[in-house]
């Protein structure tokens, strides 16, 4: 505790910023967050700049390394010009990986922000309203999460059918519970503070009391919460497509589908497993840290 | 105490109807008609007929709903379009293959973490622990499928010193009985002992790799939670006292700081069982493991609804179930919390 006095002194000259400014100085002195961001900016510049590091085409079959024996088929193991190799149609599998951070990166980023959007309904409608309103929606949220995960999302799936915008829907329709509870919770805790009773006293309108003053003191646990959904999404989408439950398009370069096609070839092929593998788990890790550090840094009184 | 476990139960029920309706939306509000997504774009004009009937799909919605809710009331959820056979049995029949698949996982991963947990919180802020926190970080951030992957391929394909996949070695002949093969093993008519000594112990071998895939998120955070715990209680002023009064560390380690550290991690286990279950959907793809799991997957392929619709309703059961005896757990453990 003495340690804490002494650093809080030494700060304390120093001119707040705000929530954002101080949260954002905290955020880059925590080591673990700056590892996230470089595995996030790793996972999102291979998804943006796709075209420019893939070496192929994703879809296009290529032709057997020159000492395969005739009429031999795939998968072939990694060489000069094709880096991790080729899979079991010829494809390489180095560029595929590079598309699959696109669909990755698009039905994650996509699911979480649909899931933060209804979620937040839900949640700012309860929260906001109480009583019966309340009521009714948490037994929907309730009824969504008696469910286990990605449960839910195979069963979304296999009711709307095959396909990316599915996938998308049906890991944000998992998501979105969590979200609607966080909010509510958060509006519900603020509903009784004091700023808000004084805010209400001098005639600020409800409509007006919400926007300004409610709502953005709880986003905060919103945050950090969709950062974390973001790994978890990555993941769900990926065991989705591993499932068989992925894109219908078989050329899609999806990193799950890509690992059920492999699974036949464990013994001959590991890096068809390694490589998408792997990129599912940096992605992951990459949002799993940055989620982490800014919990501690938008909640100064978690600091260890 | 009976109160609380009462209002719980009571409260359960609004969710679980919740539920049946959701899930009777999932078969009834198909996009398109359900017989044909059923049967297939290429169905007879007649085949399509019988199934609407066998559907009820004439009668009106609210109709159909009371017939569906009364058959589960009967226990009835529906039969498979597949090989016709009730769904209820058939769950049942393959449901202790996924028990025992989430008892290995959970024994994994309490006994592993909560030792792990213990040992960085004694190491708090130096090197064991930031290697444990790492630890954690991978276990959370790996897939599943991933990891079991990789253990098949490490353990089963280059060291082989394990079995890569499937419940018991075929050639043994097992008798299912109970479908636990780890029990079954000694149940088996004709065996001398040592023949089931040998199958129990390949029942075992077979479970290790799908224990440890599925067992590594709950390994994490169970991991996390004890860290937490018991550097949280060790800076308690009774344990700076029960210190200062020159009690062995080992003492103050049992009596002071665990008793109080166990609250939140037995929340957590129980918190996990749901994210097993779903987890184990997976691992027994990966490790053909002929669980439930396993089955929901293929009842999707063949697209056989009543079967996805039914399992997931059974789980979601299960799932309240074990909140609902963790709540209660918690309360006995803790004296000071007293639900009204």
């Amino acid at each position: 505790m003495a340690s804490g006095t002494v650093a809080v002194v030494r700060v304390a000259p120093r001119a707040s910023r705000g929530l954002w400014g101080d949260a954002w100085r905290r955020l880059l002195r925590n080591r673990p967050a700056l590892l996230g961001f470089v595995f996030i900016g790793v996972f999102v510049g291979t998804a943006v700049f796709a075209p420019l590091l893939a070496p192929h085409d994703p879809g296009a079959l290529y032709p057997p390394p020159p000492d395969a024996s005739s009429g031999a088929t795939g998968p072939y193991p990694p060489r000069p010009e094709h880096l991790m190799g080729q899979d079991l149609q010829g494809r390489d599998e180095f560029t595929r990986v590079v598309y699959g951070a696109r669909i990755s990166l698009l039905v994650g980023l996509g699911s979480v922000i649909f899931g933060v959007i209804i979620g937040g309904f839900v949640g700012a409608i309860a929260g906001a309203a109480g009583g019966r309103a309340d009521n009714v929606l948490m037994r929907v949220v309730d009824v969504l999460l008696a469910i286990p995960g990605i449960l839910l999302a195979i069963g979304i799936v296999a009711w709307l059918d095959r396909g990316l915008p599915q996938i998308t829907i049906a890991v944000a329709v998992t998501n979105a519970p969590i979200f609607a509870r966080l909010l509510r919770g958060g509006l519900l805790a603020i509903r009784e503070s004091d700023y808000v009773l004084a805010a209400r006293s001098v005639g600020v309108p409800t409509r007006r009391l919400l926007l300004r003053h409610m709502l953005p003191n709880s986003l905060t646990p919103i945050i950090v919460a969709a950062t974390l959904a973001l790994a978890t999404a990555i993941i769900d989408v990926a065991g989705l497509g591993f499932l068989g439950l992925g894109p219908p398009d078989p050329r899609t370069p999806e990193w799950g589908t890509m690992l059920t096609d492999s699974t036949k070839f464990l013994r001959a092929a590991p890096y068809l497993i390694f490589f998408p593998g792997l990129a599912i788990v940096i992605s992951a890790v990459g949002f799993n840290l940055l989620g982490d550090g800014l919990r501690e840094s938008l909640d100064p009184r978690l600091k260890k | 105490m009976t109160k609380y476990i009462v209002r719980r139960l009571l409260g359960a029920i609004p969710v679980l109807f919740g539920l049946s309706i959701v899930l009777f939306a999932f078969i009834h509000l198909i996009p398109g008609d359900p017989a044909t997504a059923i049967l297939g774009q290429h169905a007879t004009a007649q085949r399509i007929a019988e199934m609407r009937e066998y559907l009820g799909l004439d009668d009106p919605l609210p109709v159909q709903y009371v017939d569906y809710l009364a058959g589960l009331l009967q226990g009835d959820f529906g039969r498979s379009f597949i090989n016709n056979q009730p769904v209820l049995g058939e769950f049942l029949r393959r449901f202790p293959a996924t028990v025992e698949l989430t008892i290995a996982a959970m024994i994994f991963a309490v006994g592993v973490g909560i030792p792990l947990g213990r040992f960085a919180a004694r190491y708090a802020q130096r090197w064991p622990d930031g290697a444990v926190t790492v630890l954690s970080l991978l276990g959370i951030s790996i897939p599943v499928f991933v990891l079991g992957l990789t253990l098949q391929y490490i353990f089963a394909v280059q060291l082989k010193v394990l079995p890569a996949s499937s419940r018991i070695d075929a050639r043994l002949q097992l008798d299912l009985q109970t479908n636990f093969v780890l029990i079954d093993a000694w149940l088996h008519a004709g065996w001398t002992f040592d023949e089931k000594v040998d199958a129990f112990v390949d029942g075992v071998r077979h479970l290790v790799l799908p224990a440890i895939a599925l067992g590594s998120i709950p390994l994490a955070i169970i991991t996390r939670i004890t860290r937490a715990s018991v550097i949280e209680v060790a800076n308690e002023d009774y344990v700076r006292t029960a210190r200062a009064k020159g009690l062995t560390e080992r003492r103050i380690d049992g009596r002071h700081i665990m008793r109080n550290a166990w609250l939140p991690v037995v929340t957590v286990i129980g918190l996990q069982v749901g994210g097993l279950l779903a987890g184990a959907v997976i691992t027994e793809t990966v490790f053909a493991w002929n669980g439930v799991g396993r089955w929901i997957v293929d009842a999707i392929g063949n697209r056989d609804y009543f079967v996805v619709q039914s399992t997931i309703l059974i789980f979601a059961l299960i799932f309240l179930m074990v909140n609902l005896i963790v709540d209660i757990a918690y309360a006995f453990l803790n004296p000071r919390i007293r639900y009204a």
